[in-house]
């Protein structure tokens, strides 16, 4: 089965959400997939990312790493921080929850993670980080 | 993210130009509110013809706008959406509180 991967790392600058999705969707290119396939990644990417820089760091410098994979026509992507974590992640998942209101947040990444890519899992531990694992298939393999 | 202000008797037309993420949220939000507050307009139409992309922080810039405009009696618009971007809208269920129109006209004889 064929298997590539890539690794990326970054400071925790708003100015690299579009670079970020930018990076994953041009790796995940290789896969030959839609102009729909690939815009639901970059979606999915760009809100994991502004997740790890506003909730993780909370606009605090810190890192996020990028771990991006192909096995077969399958891409899976991690995004980490090593920020505050989340406490309860099966609430923090809930559509429409989101604990920075006064941000104008609306509660909706998460949701889209999961509509827009295959799976969704979420580790985080309090004070130590957040790492999500999103995987999707390409059709068009 | 590039921002055209035009207006149309008392509605304030945005047309914007780029990428609407969370780094390009602020500028936006700033902008808009500004214009709003200088014109004294009562309406919003937001013109998303150039907008290539948007994740959930457009969602809270629409709806945080929306807030602004009616409660001031005001109405709010969107049109030209993009597939992909109209899947964001659609999951936020933001059709259920704001109308997306065909163009621009057609949302200026329905307010
Ligand atoms: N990397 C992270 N570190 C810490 N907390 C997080 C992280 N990602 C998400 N969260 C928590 O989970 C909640 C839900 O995240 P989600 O992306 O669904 O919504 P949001 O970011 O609040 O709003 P939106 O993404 O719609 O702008 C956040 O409000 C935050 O409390
Ligand atoms: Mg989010």
């Amino acid at each position: 089965m064929y298997h590539n991967e890539m690794k990326i790392e970054f400071p925790s600058k708003s100015q690299n959400e579009a670079f970020a999705r930018v990076v994953v969707a041009a790796f995940a290119s290789q896969l030959d997939p839609t102009i729909e396939e690939l815009s639901d990644v970059k979606t999915a990417v760009s809100e994991a990312v502004t997740n790890a820089i506003i909730h993780g760091y909370e606009n605090s410098s810190g890192t996020v790493t990028i771990k991006c994979s192909i096995d077969g026509n399958k891409l899976t992507v991690e995004v980490i921080d090593f920020g505050k974590g989340i406490e309860d992640v099966e609430l923090a998942r809930q559509p429409l929850y989101t604990s920075r209101p006064e941000l104008e947040r609306s509660g909706m990444g998460f949701t889209v993670m999961e509509t827009f890519m295959d799976t969704l899992e979420v580790e985080s531990q309090i004070g130590k980080g957040t790492r999500v694992i999103m995987t999707k298939s390409f059709k068009s393999v | 993210m590039l921002l055209k202000f035009s207006k149309r008797g008392n509605t304030l037309i945005v047309s914007m130009c780029g990428e609407l993420d969370h780094h390009s949220a602020e500028n936006v939000r700033a902008k808009i509110d500004n214009k709003i507050d200088e014109f004294g307009i009562k309406n919003l139409i937001f013109d998303f013809s150039d907008v290539n992309f948007m994740d959930s922080s457009g969602i809270g810039v629409v709806i945080g706008r929306y807030k602004k405009i009616t409660e001031y009696g005001g109405r709010v618009g969107i049109v030209s959406l993009k597939p992909n971007i109209k899947r964001v809208f659609e999951l936020g269920g933001l059709f259920k509180i704001i109308k997306e129109y065909k163009n621009i006209e057609e949302a200026i004889e329905s307010f």
